[in-house]
């Protein structure tokens, strides 16, 4: 019995050398050494499952040249992207800290947020969408990523935080927007008129200590983490992790963020939005009302 | 005369400032370890901080305050080096005690703060204008919350133990260091240099110091009985930071 099965394996390895021998040099493949730190992952994204094994060749082909074989963000690619000129540097899948979430400052994002991050891709990056692979492909993908950093394995997803009713863009909710603007200090990045150029912008710096910029809401670009009302409440809820955008959840009520919303509609120059006409309306009748947004003027200068 | 006066007074300091920190846990033994941290080279010049953008702080500080990567005292004395016992510790029960972190003027005091696993810990603001604090570690969660003037203290912990730089990205000097540590038995050197671990029952230690600048250094330090033991560390310092 014995006898027979150490034949059998010897007749087995003999067909490997003689398929490697034959074999190899048409198959010929760069064999990337991928350093994963967890076991096999899984993603749930609505009725569609990922599974880690199926993402790593997925990764190896579309994320790799970027997000590196490690998942470090330093693929071949990243030597590329300057920071100083406004490219951020590719996703550090190691630290398992994620900008758009819709979980609390200082947890993991759900896998739908990886899901919809890379469906939607990150405008202003060399990130692209990927909304060109099917749905389970970035299952798949959202599955993989997560076998980086060992975060995923020791912590749980945030809760997603709730987010109230959206309440009436009306000229109150613009105006107490606006206080907001000026009392939590949004300007000191955003800058008085909301493009990117407040004081403390030029010396901001990514967690990694790359130079990154506050976002200019005159362009009228798509936001990063999304472009809809409750993608923009959402960030000032959960702020961008990894980037020197706080979170507010504990300094504003969770209606405030809705006139912060309807605040910063109105910064958008370029796409006049229905809330700057609703502003500019009731500016021009109440000209010279408005304390002007920026640093405060001390009593007597 | 004077000096000595100022040696006793230091060591009161050091001896009060100990007792706070160990109250926490009631001492498991009676021995002691102290000692001097100290350099040998050329430390690097410390900046003045240039705090234009933040007028209220410009004018609080005058002369201007330098930043603290690296600050030495009297007789090559290192400041805000951490030194605890990294083996050999005895159990230590998280203590419900928190501790504080005080944003004032645009500086974090104290620079370097220590406390244990699980510890509470408070983040409290007393300037007119907003804060963010954003923590920067590798093996905890990193998180990053917005403090406006008169906001309440954020209540908070660390589940692992690290040294876990911590900013300010709308006033980019202030810059400080959460030291979580397993142990409760740890001091923070002040601008002596002078560091005490009290209370300690007989065994065999390993005592660590670290420095944000010059990492870390170890020594093994074996305890019999009521005694106190001292060790004394050395930091190799350049003239330039790295």
């Amino acid at each position: 019995m014995i006898r027979k099965t150490a034949g059998l394996a010897s007749a087995w390895s003999l067909l490997g050398i003689v398929l490697l021998a034959g074999g190899a040099p048409c198959h010929a493949q760069i064999d990337i050494h991928m350093h994963t730190v967890t076991g096999p992952m899984e993603s749930h994204i609505g009725a569609l499952t990922g599974k880690s094994s199926e993402g790593k060749p997925l990764y190896r082909r579309f994320c790799i040249g970027c997000h590196g074989p490690s998942g470090d963000g330093a693929g071949e690619n990243a030597m590329w992207f300057d920071p100083t000129m406004g490219f951020e540097k590719p996703r550090d899948f190691t630290l398992g800290v994620f900008k758009c979430r819709s979980t609390p400052t200082g947890t993991l994002p759900t896998d739908d947020d990886l899901f919809d991050a890379m469906t939607r891709g990150f405008v202003t990056t060399n990130m692209p969408q990927w909304q060109p692979l099917i749905g389970q492909d970035r299952a798949n993908l959202v599955a993989f990523i997560k076998t980086f950093s060992a975060r995923w394995q020791t912590d749980k997803a945030g809760t997603p935080i709730a987010i109230p009713t959206e309440t009436p863009a009306t000229i109150e909710s613009i105006l107490h927007g606006r206080e907001l603007f000026q009392k939590m200090e949004c300007w000191k990045c955003h800058g008085p008129e909301g493009r990117g150029d407040g004081p403390s912008a030029a010396t901001l710096t990514d967690s990694k200590g790359n130079p990154i910029r506050p976002y200019d809401f005159t362009t009228g670009l798509r936001f990063k983490c999304g472009v809809s009302n409750h993608d923009l409440y959402r960030i000032f809820m959960t702020g961008l992790d990894g980037t020197p955008m706080p979170s507010f959840a504990d300094n504003i009520k969770p209606e405030e963020g809705w006139d912060l919303v309807h605040f910063l509609r109105t910064l958008q120059i370029s796409l006049k939005t229905s809330e700057r006409a609703t502003f500019e309306k009731w500016e021009s009748s109440h000209t010279g009302q408005l304390k002007p947004i920026g640093p405060e003027q001390a009593p007597g200068t | 005369m004077k000096k000595k006066y100022i040696c006793v007074l230091a060591a009161a300091v050091v001896l009060v400032g100990c007792k706070i920190i160990v109250s926490a846990a009631p001492p498991a033994g009676s021995g002691n370890i102290e000692g001097k941290v100290t350099y040998t080279g050329t430390p690097p010049k410390m900046k003045p901080i240039d705090m234009s953008k933040e007028p209220t702080c410009a004018k609080e500080h005058n002369p201007p305050e330098t930043v603290q990567t690296v600050v030495t005292g009297p007789g090559n004395a290192l400041e805000y080096v951490v030194v605890y016992i990294s083996a050999g510790e005895p159990a230590s029960p998280t203590p419900s005690q928190p501790v504080r972190f005080d944003q004032k003027g645009c500086m974090y005091t104290p620079h370097v703060l220590p406390m244990q696993v699980d510890q509470p810990l408070q983040i409290f603001t007393d300037d007119p204008f907003a804060h963010n604090i954003h923590p920067l570690p590798k093996l905890n969660p990193e998180w990053n919350k917005s403090q406006p003037a008169g906001a309440p203290p954020i209540d908070t912990k660390w589940s692992k133990p690290e040294f876990i730089p911590v900013k300010c990205n709308i006033h980019p000097w202030m810059h400080g260091y959460f030291a979580v540590l397993k142990t409760s038995y740890y001091s923070v050197t002040d601008n002596n240099g002078s560091f005490s671990l009290k209370g300690l029952p007989p065994g065999k230690y390993t005592v660590t110091a670290w420095q944000e600048q010059y990492n870390f250094q170890s020594q093994d330090v074996t305890i019999s009985g009521n005694e106190t033991k001292t060790a004394n560390f050395v930091f190799k310092v350049t003239p330039y930071l790295y």
